[in-house]
């Protein structure tokens, strides 16, 4: 018999019944809440009587809809000027009071985006199974936990049974070998992937994530991989534990102290696929192939090298296919043949759960150090991933980097990302964005986003067009 | 949840692959409370012609007339047939209920996103998995025929088409027997509160370490935010 991969041993040790048909009822460690998917499963208990099964598995922040301009912050919730907004943001507030949820609110030094502010906590540890109603929550498999989003009506039923009733996924390993080469990073090799296997490729799987190349990532950069699994069609990205791991958890605020540390960090290392585990799917990319990359149509796996071209209709032999770069390509008002460097922007947004941690701040940061947003870029917005990340980012200076070179430095929440805030793309503008999803309409009604690493946004930013960052260097 | 037996509805065609969840219902209108009165938003940058904005009224709104749904043949469809890949994107189960609101019932396509599927099964909806060949037939079907029915028996699980043979569809075992009877989830999983509990007992014991107590967090909390 074959050994047991990552996420067997997570599935089997959280694994309360099965039935006949494989549907099995899943223990969950930690809950997270954001102020959007939440309302309806709360009122929902509220309706029914019930009360949260373990109220300390619970963790919430607000991310989607609130501000990020200091001015409409610093006046707490009255300052949000959209009354629905408002309404919600105040909803979750009421409800983690009432129901008695730990929740970090608006104003909290420490409130971001919950797949930040989770690990950066220490409310993420390695071996718990973590949902969310929300997608990118395959971002917290980064340390070797098994994280995926969920709707609304499993939210309610995780705060009244704290289990989930799911059938197994399928196990996918996608190991990417060798040396990253020099400007090439996390986001390049997650969007490569999703360019190799279409954004339904890990339909049906849980993927992990191997390889040197995989493992030489920091923290940081793994949780980049994990938050895009969900965009390749995978529910759960995960990544084995380490010592990088377990060094990133010491002595965070919620990370277990002193024996219990030893203890959990002993555990912990047993967090690794079996040598002769079995993986129902392996896919294989070679780092040293892997340049900087750039969506140009409106689905993450329209993805081209920087130094590609967009493709061209004749090229594509099936029709469905052609069809979809078709429709894509007259979204974004492009046409095929075009050089991905002659793609002229508009905007540019750092953040998102997906690049607004410290290190990619400091990428970007160091791209734009000394020099001028160009003329064509009317707005470029950077905005940490959470207060304690814009704090350490203020005591390295990288905000005064950013506002030097033109860029606005803003507070924590998801912004421009899904636009649900004031932060918003406006019709038919180009923008370099850090951020997961280029779908239409995305970052604001009519956008055209290109999904890119926060130092191609960068560079982007002060050159008004795309460039090859590795030029740069 | 509402009981699933027979589906008997006109068909509406969605020919294109890939359709998110951003598509089917866009963010502005995630930030309603309520579950329900998404149907008139459903499919919004496509339907309209302009950006639709939450609390305003839908009705003075321009129709895109390229748009399938505003089509005439197509007024009142509960069965939508739809490419690749659909419900990608994020886990909003918004879009469910923008479906079910408008009044589908049924979903035919090659393939789904995991978390799109799932929630359909929570609001009583039956989104059904065919081979692309038979989802590539109906297409051609729904389009020549105007007035195209179909009818889906989850019991017989049988789709029986109009002058051509039934065809038979897979569906989980459990998730049948909850539409079927329209049985909520919660208490379901609660008639086991005693496996859960001593699951959690011994869980506490092997892995102390997922139980720390978040509490104290929450009069740092108390403090920090100065609420």
């Amino acid at each position: 018999m074959s050994g047991k991969t990552l996420y067997d041993k997570i599935w089997d040790s959280h694994l309360v019944k099965e039935r006949e048909d494989g549907t099995s009822l899943i223990y969950i460690d930690r809950h997270l809440i954001h102020e959007v998917t939440s309302p309806q499963a709360f009122e929902g208990l509220r309706i029914a009587g019930r009360q949260p099964w373990r109220a300390s598995a619970n963790f919430a922040t607000p991310d989607h809809n609130i501000p990020t301009t200091s001015e409409e912050r610093k006046r707490g919730l009255e300052g949000i000027k959209d009354p629905v907004s408002k309404i919600q943001v105040s909803t979750l507030d009421n409800n983690c009071s009432e129901f008695n949820i730990f929740e970090l609110k608006m104003n909290d030094f420490r409130q971001g985006i919950v797949h930040v502010v989770g690990p950066e906590q220490g409310a993420t540890l390695p071996g718990m199974t973590i949902v969310c109603g929300d997608s990118h929550t395959s971002t917290h498999g980064a340390l070797g936990a098994l994280a995926h989003g969920i709707g609304t009506s499993e939210v309610e039923h995780v705060l009244a049974t704290q289990c989930l009733m799911q059938k197994k996924m399928k196990n996918m390993l996608i190991r990417v070998d060798g040396e990253l080469p020099t400007g090439v990073t996390a986001k390049d090799i997650v969007l490569a992937i999703i360019g190799k296997i279409g954004t339904a490729g890990g339909t049906g799987y849980t993927i992990e994530f191997g390889g040197e190349a995989i493992r030489s990532l920091s923290i940081e950069g793994r949780m980049t991989i994990c938050n895009m699994a969900i965009e390749a069609g995978a529910r759960a990205g995960l990544i084995a534990v380490d010592e990088v791991t377990l060094t990133y958890i010491k002595g965070r605020p919620f990370a277990p102290k002193g024996a219990l540390w030893s203890k959990a960090a002993q555990a912990w290392k047993e967090l690794v696929s079996d040598e002769d585990a079995h993986f129902d799917s392996v896919v294989e990319l070679r780092a040293a192939d892997i340049e900087p990359q750039v969506t140009w149509g409106t689905s993450p796996e329209m993805v081209s090298p920087v130094t590609g071209t967009i493709p061209t209709l004749e090229n594509e032999a099936d029709a469905t296919k052609r069809g979809n770069i078709e429709q894509a390509l007259r979204y974004m008002g492009l046409s095929g043949g075009t050089a991905i460097e002659d793609i002229q922007l508009d905007c540019v947004f750092i953040g998102s759960c997906t690049n607004s941690r410290i290190e990619d701040l400091r990428e970007a940061a160091k791209v734009v150090v000394g020099k001028r947003v160009a003329a064509n870029i009317e707005m470029a917005l950077v905005v940490p991933g959470s207060g304690l990340v814009k704090q350490q980012a203020e005591n390295e200076g990288l905000d005064k980097i950013f506002i030097e070179a033109g860029l606005e430095w803003r507070e924590p929440g998801c912004s421009m990302c899904l636009a649900m805030n004031a932060d918003q793309l406006g019709e038919g503008k180009h923008c370099a964005s850090t951020s997961n999803r280029n779908f239409e309409g995305r970052q604001g009604f009519g956008g055209r986003t290109h999904l890119v690493s926060p130092a191609m946004a960068a560079a982007a930013a002060i050159h008004g067009h795309f460039v090859d960052v590795r030029k740069l260097a | 949840m509402k009981k699933f037996t027979v589906e008997s509805g006109l068909v509406m065609p969605l020919d294109r692959a890939n359709v998110d969840t951003d598509f089917i219902i866009p963010k502005q209108f995630l930030k309603s409370i309520k579950r329900s009165g998404f149907g008139v938003n459903l499919f919004d940058e496509h339907r309209y012609l302009d950006k639709g904005e939450p609390d305003t009224d839908n009705r003075s709104r321009p129709l895109n007339p390229d748009f399938v749904l505003n089509q005439a043949r197509y007024q009142g469809a509960s069965i939508l047939l739809a490419r690749d890949n659909f419900g990608c994107g994020s886990s909003r189960e918004h879009a469910p209920w923008a479906l079910d609101d408008y009044g589908f019932r049924v979903i035919l396509a090659p393939s789904y996103a995991d978390i799109f599927f799932n929630n359909c099964f929570k609001n009583g909806i039956l989104p059904i998995v065919l081979p692309r060949q038979t989802i590539d037939e109906l297409f051609a079907a729904v389009v020549a025929n105007e007035g195209y029915t179909l009818e889906v028996d989850l019991d017989q699980q049988m789709l029986c088409r109009p002058n051509a043979s039934d065809i038979a569809f897979e569906v989980d075992s459990f998730r049948k027997h909850c539409l079927l009877n329209g049985l909520d989830d919660i208490g379901i999983t609660l008639e086991d509160s005693e496996l859960i509990t001593a699951f959690e007992s011994r869980w506490r014991e092997k892995a102390p370490w997922y139980f720390t107590q978040s509490r104290i967090g929450a009069a740092e909390n108390t403090e920090a935010s100065g609420e």
